[in-house]
């Protein structure tokens, strides 16, 4: 087993890392404070295809592989979570199922534009009544003519009102399944303009405060019945796919937010001095850095051995449930030490560490809170 | 139109200057970058082939490891890659990176070679004129601006206080500044086909109308005595003088450096 990243690998994190820094850095204050969605970084990441890296090159990607996406919302993360999701919101919970259940014609119409970066994608299944329950939804699409009609509310929707494709669930009807009735749940493509798609409140976050978060409302909401992604009841499956993508993406997110407080603590401490040495010089400080950075490490191996599931096993989500429960922790645990030790001042928000800890949080709880992760783990484990 | 743009692979500053025991660059201990100012010359020429249409054609002599930075290049957006790699060849100062470069460019076709005013540690700003001089064709150093028209080129020459507008026929040679231009990033897709393409690797054999007394150690004239990390300038010194003083004062010590 070799460790070491090929060369490609090697210059796709160097690329990410300058552009962090370059780029996303100098912004990710102004990001969170003002609750602006970074839309002039968004632009700029478009330019350079990193909104559709692991996109084929037949449908306007990058035809990279899913560790290079992963390494992008890493380092994207470092520096500001909010444009992590952002990316990965975009990649995997929109590209990704267009590209995976979509028609030819859809992939054409829609992964095009997306992978290009020319638009943005965004996924809506959770409901007020259904997150983690997703039989729960309420939203409803009725087959009317050559269109269905769609009524209900999507709510904490990523990327929200900034998006321009969207990936859609609803209820279709009802099927027997194991001898008991359920509902089926169909994916459709909606695009924003789509005249009864509208934008209810912007959510106010505890992190990720840049990131779009919004509810979406479909009042009769006509949408031509082409637009349906895969096949009638295929919704579910098609979702928790998705889904088995899109941890992977905020595990990613969750590992870059940890590095970044790691980086700025071993800074922090060699600099500050406490009865007479750095506090990186007393014992406590070195175990506790020890402890963060060993975790961190163990978190990327896994966060990265479930990017190479994406791309060479058909099912992966053993894996992702596994790098997204772990990074999320390691996340929320590395951020929080990383404040511990910055004392007074990491509670302050001249310090970074204190939106850092802010923004792990909602890895331990969006695209399947630690406990689903848990529940998909030990269902594999137990079958 | 066919451009020729010459980079270099250079030790990153930014991480601290490494040196071995006899005074010279420990160039292995150091992370390597591509030479900034060759790399707004690789910019301006990509700019040229977005708005014109150009096949861009990327060179370095330097170690096999070099490849890097044809790779980096590649991934910007560059079409070809071309390292001159060869022992007799190390050591060059720059007349005899100058002539390799030139026996090497002598195989290729080009309307504009574009190279770095100067790299980043040797900062000599020697190699792209001498580069003109063995091809026979004009330059234009210290390009802070460069447009096409017809078979000319149109460039802004920066002056210390000012720029002179150049105009030369096509084929020259241009050196850019680093503040020509701000860089593009590569692409991730880019980076990947960068990796899987062909770089073409050329040595002593492969230089053409080039004697063996003008390359590698041997064929330097130049002799590095000594290399040495920046020595950080002192405190200076303080003076309290009412302003006709000041003047004299200030004249004086010019006088004695011999500025004046």
């Amino acid at each position: 087993m070799d460790f070491t990243l090929s060369k490609q690998h090697e210059m796709a994190r160097s690329l990410f890392k300058e552009f962090a820094e370059k780029e996303v850095k100098p912004l990710a204050v102004e990001v969170d404070e003002t609750e602006e969605f970074p839309r002039s970084t968004v632009e700029k990441m478009a330019k350079y295809g990193f909104l559709g890296i692991p996109v084929p090159k037949e449908y306007g990607g990058q035809g990279c592989d899913p560790l290079t996406y992963v390494m992008c919302v890493e380092e994207l993360s470092k520096v500001c979570g909010t444009t992590g999701v952002i990316v990965s919101a975009h990649t995997s919970l929109c590209c990704d199922p267009i590209q995976t259940f979509g028609t030819e014609e859809q992939k054409q119409k829609y992964l095009v534009p997306l992978a290009k970066g020319e638009k943005l994608g965004a996924f809506g299944l959770t409901e007020p009544g259904a997150g983690t329950d997703a039989q729960g939804q309420q939203t409803k699409a009725v087959l009317d003519g050559d269109e269905y009609v769609i009524n209900g509310s999507k709510i904490f929707i990523t990327n929200g009102k900034e998006a321009d494709v969207y990936v859609i669930f609803a209820v279709t009807g009802m099927i027997e399944k194991r001898g008991r009735m359920i509902k089926e749940i169909t994916a459709f493509i909606v695009e924003k303009g789509t005249p009864g798609f509208s934008f209810g409140t912007k959510e106010k976050k505890m992190g990720i405060r840049g990131s779009s978060t919004y509810e979406l409302i479909f009042t009769d909401c006509r949408v031509p019945k082409e637009n349906m992604l895969g096949k009638p009841g295929q919704g579910f499956k098609i979702a928790m796919h998705t889904l088995d993508g899109g941890r992977i993406g905020i595990a990613s997110q969750a590992l870059g937010i940890a590095e970044g407080a790691l980086e700025r603590t071993i800074a922090y401490t060699k600099e500050r001095k406490q009865f007479g040495k750095t506090i990186a010089a007393q014992q406590n400080t070195q175990f506790q850095l020890a402890d963060m950075a060993t975790k961190v490490e163990a978190a990327k191996l896994l966060v990265y051995k479930a990017a190479m599931a994406k791309a060479t096993q058909k099912e992966y989500g053993f894996e992702a449930a596994q790098a997204k429960l772990y990074a999320a922790e390691v996340a929320m645990e590395v951020t929080t030490k990383a404040v511990q030790l910055h004392g007074g001042y990491g509670y302050t928000r001249e310090y970074e560490v204190e939106r850092m800890m802010r923004d792990a949080k909602i890895t331990e709880i969006y695209e399947g809170t630690s406990e689903v992760q848990r529940m998909v783990i030990s269902a594999a484990l137990l079958k | 139109m066919k451009i020729v743009v010459c980079i270099k692979q250079v030790p990153d500053t930014k991480g601290g200057v490494q040196f071995n025991p006899d005074g010279t660059l420990n160039r292995a201990a150091m992370l390597t970058i591509m030479n900034p100012d060759d790399k707004s010359g690789l910019e301006a020429a990509l700019r040229l082939k977005d708005q014109y249409g150009a096949e861009v054609t990327v060179i370095t002599m330097g170690l096999p490891k070099a490849e890097d930075v044809l790779r980096e290049a590649l991934a910007m957006g560059a079409d070809k890659a071309v390292l001159v790699t060869d022992r007799v060849l190390g050591g060059a100062d720059t007349w005899a990176t100058s002539q390799t470069l030139a026996g090497a460019i002598r195989n290729l076709e080009y309307d504009l070679i574009i190279t770095g005013r100067q790299a980043i540690d040797g900062d000599t700003a020697q190699v792209g004129p001498q580069l003109s001089e063995h091809l026979n064709i004009p330059v234009i150093s210290y390009a802070q601006n460069i447009k096409i028209d017809g078979d000319s080129v149109i460039v802004e020459r920066q002056f210390d206080d000012r720029y002179h507008v150049l105009k030369a026929k096509m084929p020259c040679l241009i050196t850019a500044l680093a503040e020509l231009n701000e860089p593009r990033y590569m692409t991730p897709g880019g980076i990947f086909d960068a990796c899987k393409a062909d770089i073409t690797v050329w040595g002593r054999a492969n230089l053409v109308d080039t004697e063996d007394s003008n390359l590698g150690l041997k064929g330097s004239p130049t002799q590095i005595a000594k290399a040495s990390d920046k020595v950080r300038k002192g405190k200076g010194e303080k003076v309290n003088l009412d302003p006709v003083e000041s003047v004299d004062y200030i004249v004086g010590k010019l006088k004695e450096k011999h500025v004046i």
